[in-house]
């Protein structure tokens, strides 16, 4: 302890300094302060030659333990993935059925299928699945070719005209740029289209549409108009409409036909993740 | 610039004359200081402390052994949750997130119990400072008990404070090597014990302890086995009073919560001086109550001289009093002479008693603060829910418009059992007519939700409405109760949540 004799600090040595009276009184720091700090520096150098410090033009020290964030990160996540491995290979040797029967592979399968979708599928059927102008929602209780776990998985795993030899494929005809159609039938089946859900403005053109209906459209929509899942042909007498319900776009599609593309996902994404992306989309509501 | 007026006086103390250096101006009175006595590093003093005996000493082995007591068996006690659940009194279970207090149990987002104690524990502090001073520091601060440990070991091994100079002041010799050893190995066997059991607090204390001795422990452990043997031998037995004076920013805070009325531990200047050996016979008359047989140097700790004033390095652990009654009782003179005193009363140079004022404004101040957090705490304790519900509205989209033309709202909602036993529940919908709920991974009907005892059970829920009830809606938004129901005690708990809709 410093020494002092007595209680008045005035007494105590000082450094010298002195302002208006007040004089800076000398408290020394204990020694082994300075050798902890001295310590530090040792400690400092010790981490340079050790560990990737100094920046280099156009690299940097790696230090002698070789340490690198990129490898551990690599390392860690090869031990993410090990870690998981035991619920994969119960998804690959399970059936869809059996996935989502079980909660334990159910909670595993849709954690794993929500990071796949938020990766692959959100940029045209948005983050929440809510879709898009000629992207399907898949929230809602309309499919058009099919809403089981096995249609969800095919539709994932092949595409929907995609370059897949087992793609789901069907094909509109533009009726009217080919000219299957004239502008006064399109009017008049746009019309009984519209009538099928109870919206026709022109009743006579409506019936008149009826006949061309059932010539052209009915073999893929059927003859209610209730659409066909095998060849992806939409329910129109339904309130959905993935290109607007409007005369005009209803119009428009029969006279340039639409023709949506999903890719196939085999061979993108491990049959797993396809698995867990159909659980996934099973589960967001409109799973049947 | 108006200058205080005992600035003056203290200039003037210095120079009688003031020097001119030219006509006009004056010289600075500044002192140099010789290089000597300018070193800006001290060597440490090694303190010897001496044993006192007394009501102080008394009290503070009793608070010792209860603190450490506490310390050392706490983890070891037992209490039954039920099957499920860990049996251990207090157990701070890291891994499963549940902090484990007797009866009751946190959860990770009930932290501000934590929090709450925390602030109780703070103003607790500055009441007992603001009343005596550093009641703290100088009785039940980890760093005081354990140094107090240590010291006692110390004695132990190498005797009092004349054999303990002793045998420093000696050339190395056997007796200097086993006494020294036995004491350091002493050290490191309470640091030890110290640093496991920390640990114990962490996970199962007896499972542990088969584990740490069969070094089937997990790495986290020794690891923090050693962490606290380290930090333990040197800040207890090596750095001692050095943590207190260097390291510790509560001192420097505590001298702002001292005022006049405080019981500060204090040496009555006004007695004890002119202070001088007292020879046998002598009167008295004349003279203090002080003999200068620093007496109260010896037992103190932190190595300083209570005689010349409150200080830094004092801790107010009492040991001066003990030792300088123990003197008064020998020469007899009354006790007191180094006592519990305020400021009010020292100024009053025994003239008169001050009567010590215990109710001050900072006093009732803090207190109050307690009570009111104390309350807070303990209503929301007895009101806990022992069932929590958290319902998260799916934000993206807000709603699904279904081919009837009719609409589908999502929701996560999170169940907290916080019973120690399994629980079921129903869950329905109230306040929305015509709704549909269906619950993914359960029974269309009526979804029954089984939730494990003290977990957390997440599911997702749909609410569908028909295009006639969507009609029926007043608004866009309409607000509804999920009501979940125990179905053995068939106590419901309702949590408001809203049906959203298009924009109207």
């Amino acid at each position: 302890m410093a020494s002092k004799k007595s209680g008045r600090a005035t007494e105590t040595d000082t450094t010298g300094h002195e302002w208006d009276g007040i004089t800076e009184l000398n408290k020394p720091l204990p020694k082994w302060w300075l050798y902890v700090f001295y310590a530090t520096i040792v400690w400092a150098v010790g981490y340079w030659l050790l560990m990737p410090a100094w920046p280099l033009v156009s690299s940097y020290t790696t230090g002698w333990l070789g340490y690198s964030q990129r490898v551990s990160v690599a390392e860690e996540l090869d031990q993410a993935k090990a870690a998981k491995s035991g619920f994969r290979q119960q998804i690959a040797g399970s059936d869809l059925a059996a996935i989502n029967a079980d909660p334990e592979l159910l909670s595993f399968a849709l954690a794993g299928g929500e990071a796949a979708f938020g990766d692959n599928c959100a940029p045209c059927h948005g983050r929440g699945a809510q879709g898009a102008f000629g992207y399907p929602n898949l929230r809602d209780d309309s499919w058009l070719w099919g809403g089981s776990l096995d249609a969800i998985h095919q539709t994932i795993e092949h595409g929907i005209r995609a370059d897949d030899p087992k793609t789901r494929i069907s094909q509109m005809p533009a009726f009217g740029r080919m000219g299957l159609l004239n502008a006064t039938q399109v009017n008049d089946v746009a019309e009984y289209v519209l009538s099928l859900s109870g919206r026709a403005d022109d009743e006579a053109a409506a019936r008149q549409g009826t006949k061309i209906f059932a010539d052209n459209c009915s073999p893929c929509h059927s003859k209610d108009g209730k659409g066909n899942q095998t060849l992806g042909a939409p329910d129109l007498t339904d309130e959905l409409w993935l290109y607007g319900g409007e005369k005009t776009t209803i119009a428009e599609t029969i006279i340039n036909s639409r023709n949506g593309v999903m890719p196939a996902w085999a061979g993108r994404l491990d049959p797993e993740t396809i698995k867990e992306l159909a659980i996934y989309v099973h589960s967001l509501g409109g799973g049947q | 610039m108006t200058q205080p007026p005992g600035h003056v006086e203290r200039t003037a103390d210095r120079h009688e004359v003031p020097v001119e250096a030219a006509p006009g101006i004056a010289q600075s009175d500044t002192p140099t200081v010789a290089g000597a006595s300018r070193a800006l590093y001290a060597e440490r003093v090694k303190i010897y402390p001496k044993e006192a005996h007394g009501r102080f000493r008394t009290a503070k082995w009793i608070v010792m052994a209860v603190t450490l007591g506490i310390y050392y068996l706490l983890p070891w006690l037992r209490w039954d949750r039920g099957p499920h659940l860990p049996d251990q009194a207090v157990l701070l279970d890291l891994p499963s997130r549940r902090f484990y207090f007797f009866f009751i149990e946190i959860w990770p987002q009930e932290f501000y119990y934590i929090t709450g104690l925390l602030v109780l524990a703070a103003l607790a502090l500055f009441l007992v400072t603001s009343i005596a001073g550093r009641v703290w520091c100088g009785y039940t601060c980890p760093q005081t008990v354990w140094t107090d440990l240590m010291i006692a070991v110390e004695r132990f091994w190498q005797g009092d404070r004349n054999a303990r100079l002793r045998l420093d002041k000696d050339p190395w010799s056997l007796e200097t090597l086993w006494r020294k050893s036995a004491t350091h190995l002493s050290w490191l066997a309470i640091a030890v014990a110290t640093g496991g059991a920390w640990v114990f607090y962490f996970a199962d204390a007896p499972t542990l302890a088969r584990q740490l001795l069969t070094f089937e422990a997990p790495a986290a452990a020794y690891l923090f086995v050693g962490l606290f043997t380290a930090s333990t031998y040197v800040l207890g037995g090596i750095a001692r009073e050095q943590v207190c004076t260097y390291m510790c920013p509560w001192p420097r805070i505590q001298g702002a919560m001292f005022d006049r009325d405080s019981l500060l531990i204090s040496y009555r200047a006004w007695r004890g001086e002119p202070r001088g050996p007292h020879k046998s016979g002598q009167s008295w008359q004349g003279r203090g109550d002080c003999i200068d047989c620093r007496q109260c140097v010896a037992v103190c700790p932190a190595g300083i001289d209570i005689r010349d004033g409150p200080q830094l390095e004092c801790i107010q652990c009492a040991l001066c009093i003990d030792a300088c009654d123990e003197i008064m009782d020998k020469v007899g003179r009354p006790r007191g002479l180094i006592a519990y005193d305020t400021v009010r009363n020292l100024d009053a140079g025994g003239t008169h008693t001050v009567p010590i004022s215990v109710l001050r404004p900072r006093v009732v101040l803090y207190a109050t603060a307690m009570a009111i957090v104390g309350v807070v705490m303990l209503t929301a304790l007895v009101l806990r829910p022992d069932l929590d519900v958290n319902v998260l509205h799916d934000r993206n989209p807000l709603y699904v418009k279904l081919s009837d033309g009719g609409l589908r709202n999502g929701y996560t909602i999170k169940l907290l059992n916080k019973l120690y036993q399994p629980r079921s529940f129903s869950i329905g919908v109230a306040g929305l007519p015509g709704s549909q709920l269906s619950v993914i991974g359960h029974d269309q009907e009526s979804p029954v939700v089984t939730v494990a005892p003290d977990q957390l059970q997440s599911l997702r829920l749909y609410v569908t409405l028909d295009k006639s009830a969507v009609a029926a809606l007043p608004a866009s938004s309409a607000a509804f109760s999920f009501v979940i129901t125990d179905v053995g005690d068939h106590m419901a708990a309702e949590h408001r949540a809203a049906f959203q809709g298009p924009e109207r």
